[in-house]
Parts: C-alpha cells; structure tokens; sequence
C-alpha cells in the first residue's frame, strides 16, 4: 500500500469513529473507554512481527515484553467491559403477564 | 528480503474485517442491548488480526510468544475480574499505560530491525516516511505511557490530586514539545539512518517520557476524566502511527477510532463543565480543593437539618422522586442501600428516577456504571438533558454525594468559578433532601451553595450510607 491509501483509511476511518462514538449513549461511556482500550492493543501485531522475526536479538525480546504488555490490555479489556456490560439490566417488569414489551429477554 | 507489504491480498483482507469487527464493537455501545455483542465483534476481531499475523509470518519463536500472551493475558484477566467498580478510572489509565508502552517498544524493535518490518530501503536505510511514522509513533507513546502513570497514580491516591506548578511550565512545555517535532524532522533527513543508527531517535523518546509527565503533573484531581479521556485519545494516535508504520489496515482503522473515541469524550468532559479544553491541559484547577474540611463555606446563614425519619415521611408520600447521585455516594458505597430505598419506595407507588450529571464520577460514564452494579436498572438512568425539565414537577429533589452539579450559582452568579457549567435545576423541585458530611465542605470547585439554605431544602447530615440505611429502616 502507498502513503495515500493509507492515508485514505485513516481520514475515513476518524469520520468512521466520529459518527460512531456520537452514537454511543452516555451511560456506556465508562464501557467505551475500556473496549477502546482493549481495541487499541491490536498495536499488538506490530510486537507478534517485531517478536517473530529473527535477526535481531534486541527487537525479538522488545517485541516479546510488548505482547505481554497489549496482552493484559487485550485480556483485561474485554473482560472488565464484559463484566460491565453484564450489569446494565432492564427493569424487572412484569414479564410473564406483560406480552406488550417484548424485550428480548427471557 | 520481500517486503511485508508486498504480501498476498488475503492478508490485507484479513486485516480490514478485523477493523471493521472494531467498528461494529463501538457501534454495538450505542444501547445496553447490543452492547454485549459488540464486546464479542471485538474480541472476534482480534483474534483476527493476531492469527493472521501468525500464519502470515515466519514465527520462529512461537513458544516464547504464547508464553508472553498466557503471563500478560493472565494478568490482565485477574485484575480485570477483581477490580472494583469505583476504581475503574485507575484501571483504565494504567491499561492506558501499557498500549503507550507497547507501542514505543514496537517503535524501537522498528527502529532496530526494520527489515523485518519491511521498511528498510533498498540503500540500507530506513525509509524516510517510516522514520516519521516511527519517531512519532514512539512520541505519543512515550507521552500517553508517563502520562498515564500520573493519572493512575493520582487517581489511586499513590500521589495527591492537588496540582504541582513548576515555575515557567507553559514555555518548558511548549519548547518540549517543539523540540520533538523538531528532532523528529531532523531524524527523517539524516543521511545516516541504517538501523538503529541515529542516536536521535533516543533523544526524542526520552522527550516525550518527559513531556508526559510535565503535561499531566500540573492538572488537578477535579480535571483528571478529561485527561483519562484524552490519554485514551493519544494511545489510539500511537496505534495508528504504528499501523502507518506497518501499513496495516487493522492498527489504522482501531487507532483512528479510539483516537476520535477519546477526543469526542474529552470535548464531553470539558462541555460538562464549561471549561476550555485548552484551560484544562494548562493546569491549575482545583489548586484550592485538596484542602477539604477548610471551612470555606459561610455556614452562618440559616439552614433546616432533617432527621431520616422526617425524610422517609415526605419521600412515602411523593408521587414522583428523582435521585442526583454524585462521587461522594461511590466513595460512601451507598449505591446499594440506595437501590433499596428506591425498590421501597416504588413498593409504595412512588416513581423513582435518578439523574446523571456528565461529571458525576471520576471518568465519563463512571455513575452509571456504579448504579447498574448496584441493580438499578438502565431505563430509570437519565441524562442531565433528559430529566432537566422534570424538576418543576418533582415533588423531591434527592441529593447524595454531589453538590457543585446542583449549584444554581452556575446560572445566575458570573463570578463563580463553576459559572456557565450545565446544572441541574433542583431548586424547581418542591422539597430538596440534600444528604452531606458536614456544613463545612464545599465542592471540589469550592464554592457556598445557595441550594443548602433555599426553605424548601432539608440538610440530612452525616455519612450517606448511614443517613440512607436510616431511611430504609423509617421506610
């Protein structure tokens, strides 16, 4: 890929996450935050190449400690966010004699 | 060597369906519902992305790599599973930390081995682009990771929230900052930049593990959910900077995403408190609040204290109630006690709503997660715009834990140093309860508050979990 094609992705991909994240309801921006978190670990294919090639003794090793390092985050991330998200409850209504929400649920 | 970049289209395929996973994982945050699946697009997308680095490249250490995934991931995924809800804001920023320090790692294996990252030029040097992509990748890194470790530390309480002001900082910041843009320029020209050549390269990542820390020591406590969202920010930019770096589609897409995630909820934070992002960054607010208890308050004007019992009395007897819960209700843990004063009081017929100001908590959406721990469900929750204009007929105002977000000085008083900030309108509420420690403290802004003294408001003094028990019991 040449510098503007990359260049391309990245301006589009910023109006992407713009209109995206203006979508996000405030009472998810706690959970936004931590997948955000987790997503910007995929930094983490830069440190699988740096640690898998051979060559370089120093880069292999600095590679090594930064998957270590995108792998809490990665780990870590999606697990707090999952663990938030499954606190995020509807109200109790009801449910078994109430057929005019159909929420989803059970 | 082949480039990396010259790989089959697959590959790049591979990579675009795992930034478009993260895409779908931000979208899915726009309701509760669909968030969970969200979450799972995520995760899809990155297992994505790192088996299609795998199998695409010549793995000659693939032990040592799954062990550095199994000791990081384990890690991760205990705390992750042990943290507390109200310590989140720490959790994020130190996860902060480790993507700044990663990608400033990845910069420096970059930096050293170029030709496994295909950016070695034919002449033996490393191509002038990706010298910038590397140099400034490693910059942001290197800030989002020191500044980072600030955060934490004072938000974990390692380091106060009071400001430190060194003398001249605008300048030795700026001069910093420019120095890095400089050096970087300066580091894409060099005629020498075979790998790990250019000593230069050195200088500007220990720059900016400088400038981190010099950016984020001057902010003060009350500020810190706009400097969590901004490092969120810069640790999305270094992502992309990397991923220009590698030319991957995957890195780009997340980086400009996260990068905008957090600019967006910075520009949210500020607007919550009518302050200038650029006055934020410059530090300084909040320099007179780590005092506490000072007795800055004018507690010689008349006010009413209220007993639980009287409290529990008006709120029976109320057709609708809305709960303004702030910091001081999490630090307190009330959050539970509260839920099951609400549940009492819908027993008894009473409409129960809470309200959420922006900057209730100590990061964006902090409050509502705390209450949806505490089993409240999302659908009583409203937004500071939503519910504003219920207040007029509510028949109770119920204040726990917050008190600058309630000021109406931030209306009328153009002295206040809170005024301009978007505030609930409790005053329109027929009885205000306003649950405190003491008449002494004031807000983090510092500032008296008209609301304690108006007739139709009942201080109910003590420490929220226990006045909210007291109620329950009365109940």
């Amino acid at each position: 890929m040449d510098f503007i094609t990359i260049l391309s992705i990245f301006v589009l991909a910023c109006f992407v996450g713009y209109y995206v994240v203006w979508s996000v309801t405030p009472a998810l921006h706690t959970p936004l935050m931590a997948v955000t978190n987790a997503i910007s670990s995929v930094i983490v294919v830069g440190a699988l190449i740096a640690s898998a090639a051979a060559g370089s003794a120093g880069s292999k090793w600095l590679g090594l400690v930064a998957v270590a390092l995108a792998s809490v985050n990665i780990f870590g991330g999606f697990a707090v966010t999952e663990r938030m998200l499954a606190m995020y409850k509807k109200k109790d209504r009801p449910a078994p004699k109430a057929p005019d929400k159909a929420g989803g649920a059970k | 060597m082949e480039a990396v970049h010259a790989v089959n289209p697959w590959v790049a395929l591979a990579y675009l369906v795992a930034g478009v996973c993260f895409i779908l994982a931000l979208r899915g945050l726009s309701s509760p519902a669909s968030s969970r699946a969200g979450n799972r697009y995520g995760m899809l997308g990155m297992v994505i992305a790192v088996v299609t680095t795998l199998v695409t490249h010549e793995v000659a250490s693939l032990a040592e790599i799954a062990g550095a995934i199994l000791i990081g991931g384990g890690f991760g995924f205990v705390v992750a599973r042990k943290i507390k809800m109200t310590d989140m804001p720490q959790l994020v920023a130190a996860f902060h930390s480790l993507v700044g320090l990663a990608a400033v790692l990845v910069a420096v294996a970059a930096f050293l081995n170029p030709d496994a990252f295909g950016i070695l030029g034919a002449d033996g040097n490393i191509l002038t682009v990706s010298r910038v992509e590397m140099a400034l990748g490693a910059a942001i890194g290197a800030i989002t990771f020191s500044g980072s470790v600030i955060a934490f530390a004072k938000l974990n309480g390692n380091m106060s929230g009071a400001p430190i002001m060194l003398p001249g900082r605008h300048v030795i910041n700026l001069g910093t900052l420019v120095a890095i843009l400089a050096m970087t320029g300066l580091f894409a020209a060099a005629a020498q930049a075979g790998p790990g050549e250019n000593p230069l390269f050195w200088v500007i990542v220990a720059a900016s593990f400088a400038i981190g820390f010099l950016l984020i020591i001057p902010i003060g406590g009350a500020d810190m959910p706009v400097v969590v969202s901004m490092l969120n920010s810069y640790s999305g930019w270094a992502a992309a900077a990397m991923g220009f770096t590698l030319h991957n589609s995957a890195m780009i897409i997340t980086g400009a995403l996260v990068g905008s995630s957090g600019a967006i909820l910075s520009y949210i934070m500020c607007r919550a408190m009518n302050r200038s992002f650029i006055s934020v960054i410059a530090g300084g607010f909040g320099a007179e609040s780590g005092g506490g208890d000072a007795g800055a308050a004018k507690t010689d004007r008349p006010w009413k204290r209220g007993s639980a019992e009287d409290a529990a009395f008006l709120l029976k007897e109320a057709a609708s109630v809305i709960i303004i819960p702030g910091y001081g209700m999490a630090v307190a843990q009330a959050q539970h006690v509260l839920r099951e004063m609400a549940d009492a009081l819908k027993e008894e017929g009473v409409s129960v709503k809470y309200a959420i100001h922006p900057v209730a908590g100590r990061m964006p959406g902090h409050m509502n997660v705390l209450l949806a721990e505490a089993n409240v469900p999302y659908d009583e929750v409203f937004e500071l715009e939503d519910i504003n204009s219920e207040f007029a007929q509510a028949d109770v105002a119920f204040i726990i834990g917050a008190n600058d977000v309630v000021n109406p000085a931030a209306k009328t008083d153009k002295s206040s140093p809170i005024y301009g900030m978007p505030v609930f309108d409790v005053e329109k509420a027929k009885t205000i309860f306003f649950i405190k420690r003491s008449m002494g403290g004031v807000g983090y802004a510092g500032v008296d508050n008209d609301v304690f003294y108006m007739d139709q408001t009942m201080m109910l003094l003590g420490d929220a979990k226990k006045v909210v028990e007291e109620i329950v019991k009365a109940l």
